[in-house]
């Protein structure tokens, strides 16, 4: 049954993908079946764990025996436990309401059916990295969603900005990439085994400093898939791909990889403090960073990104708490899955009725016109700043509290973060839906289908109960505690004193949002004297330019200079040589003169110089 | 008995033969002086066996003879055709095959 979770939607989009142009009338719905048939499934094996004790809920399904080399064995086999059906339901939930939506949003689009085969095979590998029994699995899970979101992102490929876009989201997730083959390998020279149970039971042994270098190896691996600084670059710029693609890059899938990695390999995160502080700092400055390139955009979905990154951000920081936050990490990473996924649905809603203008400064008094996708928009609004009680406070009030526990400043850098966030989306908010009409001329925005409106009514739903549901109804914490282990925070600030604390935060951060976009008129083209901050802001905080002046430039001159070499060194010397050789017998040619006396002179010099040679030796 | 002056009258003999390959033009007198060049040897060699009592010496000499025989005959043969087409015994005339 395990089985069925991955091999449905990868049916659906091996089916699109060969079937050609014969699926195009009726592929879409063949995708959303299969994206939906895979939830139901992972629905009952939800309830069936559900009715298994706690220490029996953990089940494993051998296909086949993948690699055998030696005494060194990689079984093809799955694993669905607590951890990895909570994100099976994500990833099948919200990629399902994500299928139907696309439907409506690329209704007009001639590669329909491409984008929806894409879209199932991105689902599929998704599931596969999370229901692999082993590191080497979840590798080939790992490439299969780098692929598929190198194929989405670029989708609009006849676009030059989409297809560098694509290139460069697959070539900054090759450098984490590279941080989780390493990781491998450290496992493989280590414990022998790459499989997590063969891991987690050597862990203990394990000298330190290995497991520190496999920790800092997966958190390598976990920027590259998660956006987290400093391999952060990629995610501003795969906004180009389709909107729905966003939504399920930045909820449902990719994004939330490098989290659960961390997550999965908690065995080596809790042996080594080392690597556990080098995860709170990345997520501490990613959070940070996100939100701070949030505040000055005015492309609402490159807006959103930077909010992403903020929002994994967060939770990274939860996972390097180790057993305080994994818990919190992976219920922050449900919540924000569903407000995240709501709030793009309804930023592609909003560009289905602006004729795909992405700038907000053209939007404006919305409110009136899209009526539904202002409520759902506004629920995920609610939730993502952290409102109570919707999803988003539970979560993110928990990995604040936790991280006070580690540490002030860590603590405040949350707090700072949680502030800022209701500023960029109350910003985002007062622009799109208030204050007065700056539409573009003969743009007559106009609310979407019902079936795009239908998954964001859905989506809203979540982002309202979904926190409270899944901590009173589903009690989040001891559903997880035997996969990941669990402690209460030691702390310092008791939540009674810090939840008001974040609400006045919050709330000051909004406030201010709303006093200058919400009160005053926003200006049409964005004001050109602005200051430092707004400038590094705009400019996604120079990363494009850090990384163009640290490794691309000298990338470059390093190539420039080893061709250089090559042609001139190496090819110099190898030229050289056979040009001397050939001068030397140009030359040397001349003594073949046809001349009979001159060789008999040769000869008789030979001869004499024998004669001589032989003599000296005989003295 | 006393080799030394037949040894010096074969060198003497030789160096005039090698002397002759050199620097005359004519291929009959380069020839010629190829033959004494032979001929010196011949003599040394039967210096050399008188001398020492041995077989040897002559033997060589008689290898010797043979295959100046034979390179009369050869050479000849090759001087005559190349005067045939040239009309000249002149031995830098035929410089075609060099470089």
């Amino acid at each position: 049954m395990i089985a069925a979770l991955i091999g449905l939607p990868l049916a659906g989009a091996t089916a699109l993908l060969l079937g050609g142009r014969r699926t195009n009338a009726w592929g879409h719905f063949l995708a959303v079946a299969l994206s939906a048939s895979s939830f139901f499934v992972g629905l009952g094996l939800l309830i069936q764990m559900m009715g298994r004790p706690a220490e029996e809920r953990a089940v494993s399904q051998q296909l086949f025996q993948w690699i055998t080399v030696g005494t060194f064995q990689v079984p093809f086999g799955l694993h669905l436990d607590q951890l990895s059906i909570a994100f099976v339901m994500l990833i099948t939930g919200v990629g399902t309401l994500i299928h139907i939506y696309s439907i409506g949003y690329m209704a007009h689009d001639e590669n329909r059916r491409r984008f929806f085969a894409y879209l199932n095979l991105f689902v599929a590998a998704m599931l596969l990295l999370v229901l692999a029994d082993s590191y080497l699995l979840i590798y080939v899970g790992w490439e299969g969603v780098g692929l598929a979101s190198y194929l989405l992102i670029s989708f609009y490929q006849h676009k030059p900005s989409a297809a560098t876009a694509g290139k460069k989201a697959f070539i900054v997730n090759r450098v984490g990439d590279a941080g989780l083959a390493i990781a491998i390998m450290l496992m493989f020279t280590t414990f022998g085994t790459v499989t997590f149970t063969g891991v987690d039971a050597g862990a203990g042994q394990a000298s330190a400093q290995h497991l520190t270098w496999m920790g800092l190896a997966l958190l390598l691996a976990a920027c590259g898939k998660s956006a987290q600084f400093p391999l952060q670059s990629w995610l501003l710029d795969a906004m180009e791909g389709p909107t729905p693609v966003s939504a399920l890059i930045h909820a449902a899938t990719m994004v939330t990889a490098g989290v659960y990695l961390i997550v999965r390999a908690h065995a080596i995160f809790d042996l080594s403090e080392t690597a556990r502080t080098a995860v709170v700092a990345i997520g501490a400055i990613t959070l940070l960073l996100g939100a701070f390139i949030g505040t000055a955009k005015d492309d609402i979905k490159k807006g959103l990104a930077g909010s992403t990154m903020s929002q994994i951000g967060y939770m990274v920081l939860a996972a390097g708490l180790g057993p305080v936050g994994y818990v919190f990490a992976i219920f922050h990473l449900l919540t924000h899955g569903m407000f995240k996924a709501g709030l793009f649905l309804g930023a592609g809603s909003v560009m289905h009725g602006m004729h795909d203008d992405v700038n907000m400064r053209h939007y404006g008094a919305l409110r009136t016109m899209m009526k539904i996708t202002y409520v759902t928009f506004g629920l995920g609004f609610l939730a993502i700043i952290g409102i109570p009680p919707f999803a988003g406070f539970w979560s993110k009030d928990e990995i604040i509290h936790a991280a006070f526990g580690q540490n002030t400043f860590v603590g405040a850098a949350a707090l700072l973060g949680a502030g800022v966030t209701a500023f960029y989306m109350t910003r985002m908010m007062a622009m799109t839906f208030f204050g007065e009409a700056r539409w573009q001329d003969d743009v007559h925005p106009h609310e979407s289908p019902a079936v795009m409106t239908i998954p964001m009514m859905v989506l809203a739903f979540g982002s309202v109960f979904g926190g409270m549901a899944m901590l009173f109804l589903g009690d989040i914490e001891g559903w997880l505690e035997p996969v990941t282990g669990f402690a209460q925070p030691a702390n310092a600030i008791s939540n009674t004193i810090l939840i008001p604390i974040t609400l006045v935060t919050v709330l000051l951060g909004a406030g201010y949002a709303w006093l200058r976009y919400g009160r005053r008129p926003v200006p049409v083209t964005a004001p050109a004297q602005v200051s430092i901050l707004t400038r590094a802001a705009r400019a996604d905080a120079y990363g494009d330019a850090l990384n163009e002046a640290v490794f691309m430039r000298p990338g470059q001159y390093l190539t420039r200079s080893l061709t250089w070499f090559d042609t001139k060194g190496i090819d110099g010397a190898i030229g050289g040589l056979a040009a001397a050789i050939g001068g030397i017998s140009a030359r040397a040619r001349r003594l073949q003169n046809g001349y009979t006396r001159s060789y008999a002179l040769t000869m008789l010099g030979g001869a004499t110089l024998i004669a001589f040679v032989l003599l000296l030796v005989r003295l | 008995m006393n080799p030394n002056n037949y040894l010096v009258l074969a060198a003497i003999l030789f160096t005039i033969g090698a002397f002759g390959v050199l620097v005359r033009r004519n291929a009959i007198i380069v020839f010629m002086s190829v033959e004494m060049m032979l001929n010196a040897a011949n003599l040394a060699f039967v210096a050399g066996a008188r001398s020492t009592g041995t077989l040897d010496g002559l033997v060589a000499a008689f290898f010797v003879m043979v295959v100046a025989a034979a390179e009369v005959v050869v050479g000849l043969a090759i001087i005559v055709s190349i005067f045939r087409s040239r009309r000249s015994a002149s031995i830098d005339e035929p410089s075609l095959l060099k470089y």
